[in-house]
């Protein structure tokens, strides 16, 4: 294993690389150390070793993030209810053991993936919440397809949106409760689903307990946690955190001129394409000229990963690593790549493409919310 | 107010209430400063205070200034005009100019 840590800086505290980057270590119930980024309402993230354990992140080291910090800490399963209403025939509210019970259920495996993941690495830097590349996280989802719910419901014509709304609250009078919207068609495609468990366990408490949406391929501000509330609406939803968070320049690169601002903005929507190396930590020793065991992660928004190039090079030569098990098209796709290096530093990178043949840029491509970044990540390590 | 109780009781029990306990919010002092209490109390009253301290250095007096306009305006920060000035200048000042305004001077 590399001997260097992901920086350290001393007990409890760690450094992620960025300016003020200093962030605590910090045990919550149901969570190992996560590096704290806020503490009210609670934000985690992941230190980066964690996804060298394996393409599935475990329950305990998955990242956390709410907006607004009335949280519901007691939750009472036997009383708790899901409804489902709006412009509905019927409006349903679902026990956990009903809602467990009279659907079908299903699996699915997914990336959840905050959209300011690898904020801090912006420049010019940008205000929010000041990530790593540790705001992501994949895991085995267990629920109800969406559609079944609005079926049992019955949707009526003229829908056009349905909103989701959790148990958790603004904590002052002028916050916009955080309510998210998908088209009534994205909403259908039985895909999106309102799941009670992760990786063959109930949600820990702030990953969303009992229930959470999980709209695989999309950035992780969909996937509404403690929902209990599934609207069906005929009209645009129009709330604070569509209409003004969360918003992306209107193009194709869904990026505008460093430190400029967009003309036209949209709702942001499906993952990009990224990749990792999870095997060595920035500044890792190995030994020179005997082959070294590279390997690391990739994902995207649902095409699935293609292929997976490295380069020790700084960009100038690429070789294909091999891939491992296919857990599905939106999960994290394991990557391998053994090579020897010569002495020296060397500029790692990882470069993936997707089966619609996406590749991450060269060059990072930027936005003022600090949202999408994708660029080819490149890892120093010392063969000596 | 219903006791909490630990989390792994319930795991071990199967029992169906769940009771979360966050950890204590640890106090952290803002740097010394004129405005610097003022700050504190004015910006932990909705959020921890690593909200602002765990912001990007160096970004001068337009991103404070429209930072506390941001929580004014979209969240209903109950902060008097005076203070909000006081508090965006005394951030600003904390936290450093930015290159391109240092630049100017
Ligand atoms: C009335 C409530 C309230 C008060 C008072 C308040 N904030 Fe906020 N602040 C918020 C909310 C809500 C968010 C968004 C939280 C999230 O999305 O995680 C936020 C987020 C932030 C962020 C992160 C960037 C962003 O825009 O999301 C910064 C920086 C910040 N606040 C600074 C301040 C400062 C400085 C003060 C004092 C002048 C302050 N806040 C006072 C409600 C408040």
């Amino acid at each position: 294993l590399p001997t260097a840590a992901w920086a350290r800086a001393g007990e409890g505290r760690l450094i992620l690389p960025f300016d003020n980057g200093e962030r605590a270590l910090v045990r919550y119930p149901q969570k190992r150390p996560l590096i704290r980024l806020t503490a009210r309402p609670p934000q985690l993230e992941t230190p980066m070793a964690v996804f060298n354990e394996g393409p599935v992140t475990p329950n305990d080291a998955f990242f956390v993030r709410y907006h607004l910090a009335d949280l519901p800490l007691d939750i009472d399963a036997r009383q708790f209810k899901l409804t489902v209403g709006g412009h509905v025939d019927r409006v349903l509210s679902l026990s956990l053991p009903e809602l467990k019970r009279d659907f079908p259920v299903q699996e699915i495996v997914a990336v959840n993936q905050c959209s300011g993941n690898g904020r801090g690495f912006f420049e010019p830097r940008v205000g929010g919440g000041q990530l790593g590349n540790g705001a992501m996280g994949n895991a085995r989802w267990r629920g109800v397809p969406l559609r079944a719910l609005l079926d049992r419901a019955g949707v009526r014509t003229g829908a056009r949106q349905v909103t989701f709304n959790g148990l958790d609250n603004p904590q002052a009078d002028g916050i916009p409760d955080f309510i998210k919207a998908l088209d009534i068609d994205h909403a259908r495609d039985g895909e999106v689903m309102v799941a009670w468990a992760m990786n063959g366990a109930d949600l820990p408490f702030l990953n969303g307990y009992p229930l959470r949406l999980v709209v695989p391929g999309h950035y992780g501000t969909y996937w509404v946690k403690h929902l209990n509330e599934i609207t069906v609406v005929d009209a645009a939803y129009d709330g604070y955190w569509m209409k003004t968070a969360y918003r992306i320049p209107d193009n194709d690169c869904a990026c505008v001129t460093p430190g400029g601002k967009p003309d036209k903005t949209r709702s942001i929507t499906r993952l990009n394409v990224r990749s990792f190396l999870t095997s060595h930590a920035p500044g890792a020793q190995v030994a020179a000229g005997r082959p070294v065991a590279l390997s690391g992660i990739a994902f995207d928004g649902g095409a699935g990963i293609a292929r997976v190039d490295i380069s020790a090079d700084g960009g100038q030569s690429w070789q294909e690593a091999a891939l491992g098990e296919d857990l599905g098209r939106y999960s994290f796709r394991a990557w391998h790549l053994s090579r020897s290096l010569p002495p020296g530093r060397h500029r790692i990178q990882i470069r993936a493409t997707s089966r619609s043949g996406e590749v991450q840029p060269v060059e990072p491509r930027w936005q003022p919310a600090g949202y999408m970044r994708n660029v080819i990540e490149t890892v120093e390590i010392v063969a000596a | 107010m219903k006791a909490l109780l630990p989390i792994a009781l319930f795991a071990a029990t199967g029992a169906a209430a769940a009771g979360y306990r966050l950890p204590d919010e640890q106090p952290v002092a803002l740097p010394p400063g004129p405005d610097a209490e003022l700050t504190a109390g004015a910006c932990s009253a909705c959020h921890s205070i690593d909200y602002v301290t765990s912001q990007p250095r160096s970004k001068g007096a337009q991103f404070w200034n429209d930072s506390v306009a941001k929580m004014v305006k979209v969240y209903g920060a109950p902060i008097e005009p005076e203070d909000a000035a006081r508090i965006a200048a005394y951030l600003a000042a904390t936290y450093g100019a930015a290159p391109a305004d240092a630049g100017k001077r």
